[in-house]
Order: C-alpha cells, then structure tokens, then sequence
C-alpha cells in the first residue's frame, strides 16, 4: 500500500470521528407524538428527566431543523404518509427512535387501520420497548444512539448507503 | 308530558310500532321509509330539539336477527328533559335511508361516520363522504364481514429506504 493512501486513510477516519462526536451531542429530536407515548416524551424534556443533559433538549416542530426523529405512539394508514413526508423533509444525516410497542409493532392495536410498526416503511435506528417506554429507557435509547453514531458515523454519511442497510426486511413480508 | 304520550302519537301517525323499555329508556322502531316523518314529528311536536347520536348495528349471523343493520337514533328533549330512542332496520344489497341532515345540523358528521364505517347510503345529505377513514379506501371496516385486521390496506404504502430518503 502506497504510503500517499495511507495517510489519506489516517486524516479521513479522524475527520469522521471528529464530526461524529459534534453531531452526536447535539441531537435536535422531531417529536413525532401521535398517542400516549408523547405523554412520557414531554416527560423526558421536562426538568425531572431533562435529556438537556445528553444535548437534546432542543425540540423544534419543523422537520427542516431536526436530525433526530422520535415516534412516539401508533401511526395509523391516514398519519403514514405525513409521517413519510416528514420524514423526507428532515436533512440529511438523520436518524429514527420508534418509542414503544405500538410504533415498534403496532402493540395491541391489531386493526386494520394502525400499520404495525413503523420500520416497514421508514428506517429505524433504535427501538424502545415498553407501553409507555419509562423516560430512563428513551435516554438510554438516546445515549445508545449516541455511540452508534459516534462507532460508525462519517462525514458524508456512508454508512447510511452500505447495501445491507437497504432492506426493510418486514416490509416484505405478509401484510 | 310523559314518554308514553309520545309514543302513543307515534302510534297514531305509522300504526302499530314496536315499543320496548330498558332500564327506564324507551325503544320505538320506525319503519325505514318513515323516519324522517317520525323525526320531524318527534322534533317539531313533542320537543325532541337535540339529536345526541346516529350510530347503527351490523346484525349479520346475529341469533333471531331478521334485518341486516340496525340505525339507532338517540334523541333528547332539552326542555322536557325526556330521551328516546328509535330504531330503523335496513338491509342489503343496497341500504339506504332518508338523510335527517336537514332537520339536525348536527345530523351531518354523524350520518358521513355511519356511511364510513356501514355503508349506509343517506339520501339527501349535503356531503356524504368518507369522514375517519382515507379517500381512496373501498372498504366498511365496521361490518361483520370485513376482518378485523382488514384487507392489506394498512400496509398499501411505498417502503422508504435509507439511501432515496
Ligand atoms: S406503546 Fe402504550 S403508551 Fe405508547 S402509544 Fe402505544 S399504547 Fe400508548
């Protein structure tokens, strides 16, 4: 390996992880609360849980300034394709928390209207589970999310366009 | 004026109805092409000013039914403090039944939930349209014979992948 590619090689993994830690300690969640989960979302961004603590107390109701998007609740046929848009709107890098059974799986809610988890049709990074998640289970996902992005993040954000990434596997099966 | 008096004018305007009593409420089933007659006379006479609901019952494989759907008028006196509740059966391959928009403004929404959810066609409604459900769905999720995690419409939507979003 010719030493020119090698130094090319040191000076990029740094950058990386450089601007990996920048972007992972000031997440700016998208509240994306449709049920009771929201309930115990406002809970975290109150004062007795305050996720200000992890850099991510900045809650903004525009997608265009989110990078962190949390479902907090069931999302029914109507509400999937807002949520899609929003999705869509947010800028690039951007990553998902699905906040409880419901959004993770549809939870009880097998009818035919409550699509039965979100992640067949938009990517999720991190599941929580519970019904509703405490508020020290959201923060754990959080600071989970925060080493995930800090181990494999890039400045451009390759790891997004890694083909094993690509399948939304549940997706295909029955409906 | 007691509940009875008003059914015995009901009585006296379409004949011989069915009445029933439970738990202190009183019960009428109206012929289905009188019930708009039945509830302009029971608003404009005997002081039923408020329509509380419009709701119906799918009676399909129900022991004894005869009739396919049930509609259920729930109306109130706010004057007279009194209630009652009429009843009207329709039935397949095309259930239909005079709109009451006209006579309730709230009659409205309630009457759009209940061709949304039944599939009760409601003739002379200013609006009948879809009211919960999306415009493109075909289905009337509340009847008997639809199941109950639906048709595969829930999961009728484009996938979103990482690297196009
Ligand atoms: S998981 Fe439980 S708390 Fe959360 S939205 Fe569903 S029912 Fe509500």
């Amino acid at each position: 390996m010719a030493i020119a590619d090698l130094m090319d090689q040191v000076v990029t993994t740094r950058l990386d992880e450089l601007v990996s830690w920048c972007r992972k300690n000031s997440l700016w969640p998208m509240p994306f609360a449709t049920a009771c989960c929201g309930i115990e979302l406002m809970a975290v961004g109150a004062s007795r849980h305050d996720i200000a603590r992890f850099g991510s107390e900045v809650f903004r109701f525009s997608p265009r300034q989110c990078d962190l998007m949390i479902v907090a609740g069931r999302v029914v046929m109507k509400m999937l394709p807002v949520l899609q848009r929003i999705w869509q709107q947010m800028p690039e890098p951007k990553w998902c928390i699905s906040m409880g059974a419901c959004a993770s799986t549809g939870g009880v809610f097998d009818t035919y209207c409550v699509v039965q988890g979100i992640d067949r049709f938009i990517p999720v990074d991190m599941y929580v589970p519970g019904c509703p998640p405490r508020p020290e289970q959201l923060i754990q996902a959080v600071v989970d999310l925060q080493e995930k992005i800090q181990r494999e993040g890039t400045m451009f954000g390759k790891e997004f366009y890694i083909a094993s990434r690509q399948q939304t596997k549940r997706a295909l099966q029955e409906p | 004026m007691p509940i009875e008096e008003t059914v015995n004018a009901l009585r006296v305007a379409f004949g011989d109805l069915p009445v029933s009593k439970f738990r202190g409420d009183t019960r009428a089933v109206v012929p289905t092409e009188k019930i708009y007659e039945a509830l302009e006379l029971l608003k404009e006479k005997h002081g039923f000013d408020l329509l509380i609901d419009i709701t119906c019952v799918d009676y399909l494989n129900y022991p004894g039914a005869k009739d396919r759907f049930g509609l259920v008028y729930l109306l109130a006196g706010t004057v007279t403090n009194q209630r009652l509740t009429i009843r009207a059966f329709v039935n397949e391959p095309e259930p239909r039944v005079r709109s009451v928009a006209s006579l309730w403004e709230g009659a409205n929404w309630l009457e759009r939930e209940v061709w949304d959810m039944f599939g009760i066609q409601f003739e002379g409604h200013p609006d009948l349209r879809r009211i919960l459900m999306p415009e493109e769905f075909t289905a009337f999720p509340l009847r008997k014979d639809y199941p109950m995690q639906g048709l595969g419409e829930r999961h009728n939507f484009p996938v979103l992948k990482r690297g196009e979003s």
